[in-house]
């Protein structure tokens, strides 16, 4: 997913200045990995080179962040196009807990990989329960409780391999040792 | 994470608490020394593997179940050796109880089971159906009153039976898998509810679930495996692997 679909997205409903969006932004995906200003001026001008925005006026004082935005026509058209396209389910399943598994098997053995699980299992749980909060906390926004359903259920994901793994530590180990 | 009962006797502290709790069904045991407590107004989530002896914990905990060994305190006071009369007493009391199973009475209507408790603790007829209409409007069940448990869904009867253990406005609820698996978004309502609910009351929740999302609900969440608290040492079924791969 690029940036310069989100805030074409963001664009929708009216034009706006670029630190005007990257506020958007931060509101609408509150548990999202951060955006650097400078990424949305740089993305800005690689839609308007495509034609996919264009100036919608300067206030006064000027500068470069002062300029606001507006969608075209074609970033409409680009914006519901990819409104439309199913995401490609990731191929490659990072998953650093299983590297350090078998890191841990390798180098420290099946209690220190245990007993890591364990750990992990515990710090899991915890972050289970912050999202929790912030999820039925009433002042929390729509956005704010698809992001901790999505947390959630990921972290539910994570604890279920953990369980897996603890039963599997055994039968890796066997494997690993030459 | 979990701050473990005081062992000091005295349980200072802890509304409920059950120490070194031991429980066998014939021969083969459920518990193995567990202990347990939970302070006032707290929510504890109680999870761990299908047959970790949850359900047995917390049926000892709640007076249900006598412990063969072990003792369970509650508000200073020793309760398991309480006679049935005593501990029932207390049940319809100061404790609500939400069992997986056989809960609602089937040839009541959701009203009528939800007054029940009331109706045992000697409230008249008209204030105790009253009462229940506002818990089952709480858990979004209200359109349900006149039903019989045969005509409602599996959730609708949960709701209703959350209604029931709580009308009582009980200063402990036990409940075993209050909302099976989270896997619906009404499931996550009455979780979400009863939560809010609990809290506002200032009530102790003892809550029984296999579900880490359930369990995150909680203040804190105890793991039983085997019948012990699961204190982060290799289970007994790991124990054993890891004992094979040793050996050879
Ligand atoms: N009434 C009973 N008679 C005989 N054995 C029982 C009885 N109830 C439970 N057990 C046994 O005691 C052990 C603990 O059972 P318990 O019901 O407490 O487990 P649990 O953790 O609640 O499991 P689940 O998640 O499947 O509900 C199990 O081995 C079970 O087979
Ligand atoms: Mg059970």
């Amino acid at each position: 997913m690029a940036l310069g679909h989100v805030l074409l997205g963001l664009l929708a409903r009216g034009g706006r200045h670029g630190y005007d969006l990257k506020r958007q932004y931060d509101a609408r995906f509150p548990m999202a990995k951060p955006i650097a200003p400078a990424q949305v001026y740089a993305t800005l001008e690689r839609l308007l080179r495509d034609g996919l925005v264009a100036p919608g006026g300067t206030d006064r004082g000027g500068g470069p962040d002062r300029t606001s935005y507006e969608m075209t026509p074609a970033g409409r058209l680009e914006l519901d196009a990819w409104l439309a396209e199913v995401e490609a389910p990731t191929p490659f399943v990072s998953n650093p807990l299983a590297v350090k598994v078998t890191l841990a098997l390798l180098v420290a053995g099946d209690d220190a990989a245990a007993d890591y699980l364990q750990r992990q299992r515990a710090a899991h749980r915890e972050r289970m329960r912050e999202y929790t909060r912030v999820k039925t906390d009433p002042d929390t926004s729509l956005a704010g409780v698809l992001a901790a359903d999505y947390a959630l259920n990921h972290l539910d994901a994570d604890l279920r391999w953990i369980d897996t793994a603890l039963a599997r530590v055994a039968s890796l180990s066997e494997e690993l040792r030459p | 994470m979990t701050s473990p009962p005081d062992d000091t006797g005295t349980d200072e502290g802890l509304l409920l608490a059950g120490r070194a709790l031991v429980r066998s069904y014939g021969h083969s045991p459920a518990l193995r020394g567990i202990s347990v407590g939970t302070r006032r107004g707290e929510i504890l989530a109680i999870t761990g593997p299908s047959g970790s002896g949850k359900s047995t914990l917390l049926l000892c905990l709640a007076g249900i179940l006598r412990p063969d060994a072990g003792e369970v305190r509650f508000d200073g006071r020793r309760i398991d050796t309480d006679s049935e009369a005593e501990r029932s007493r207390l049940r319809r009391t100061r404790f609500g109880v939400l069992f997986q199973f056989g809960q609602l009475v089937p040839e009541l209507t959701a009203a009528e089971n939800v007054a029940m408790p009331l109706l045992l603790a000697g409230v008249k007829r008209r204030p105790a159906l009253t009462a229940a209409g506002t818990w089952l409007e709480r858990f979004e069940v209200a359109d349900l009153a006149t039903h019989r448990p045969t005509e409602m869904s599996g959730g609708q009867a949960q709701r209703v039976a959350m209604a029931r253990a709580l009308v009582t406005e009980p200063e402990v609820l036990f409940a075993d898998e209050p909302t099976g698996a989270l896997d619906t978004l009404a499931g996550e309502q009455v979780l979400t509810e009863l939560v809010r609910v609990t809290r506002q009351a200032g009530m102790t929740v003892l809550m029984v679930t296999h579900d880490a999302k359930v369990a995150a609900y909680a203040d804190r969440e105890i793991v039983i495996r085997d019948g012990m608290a699961d204190d982060g040492a290799p289970t007994s079924a790991l124990r054993g692997a890891l004992g094979r791969a040793g050996a050879r």
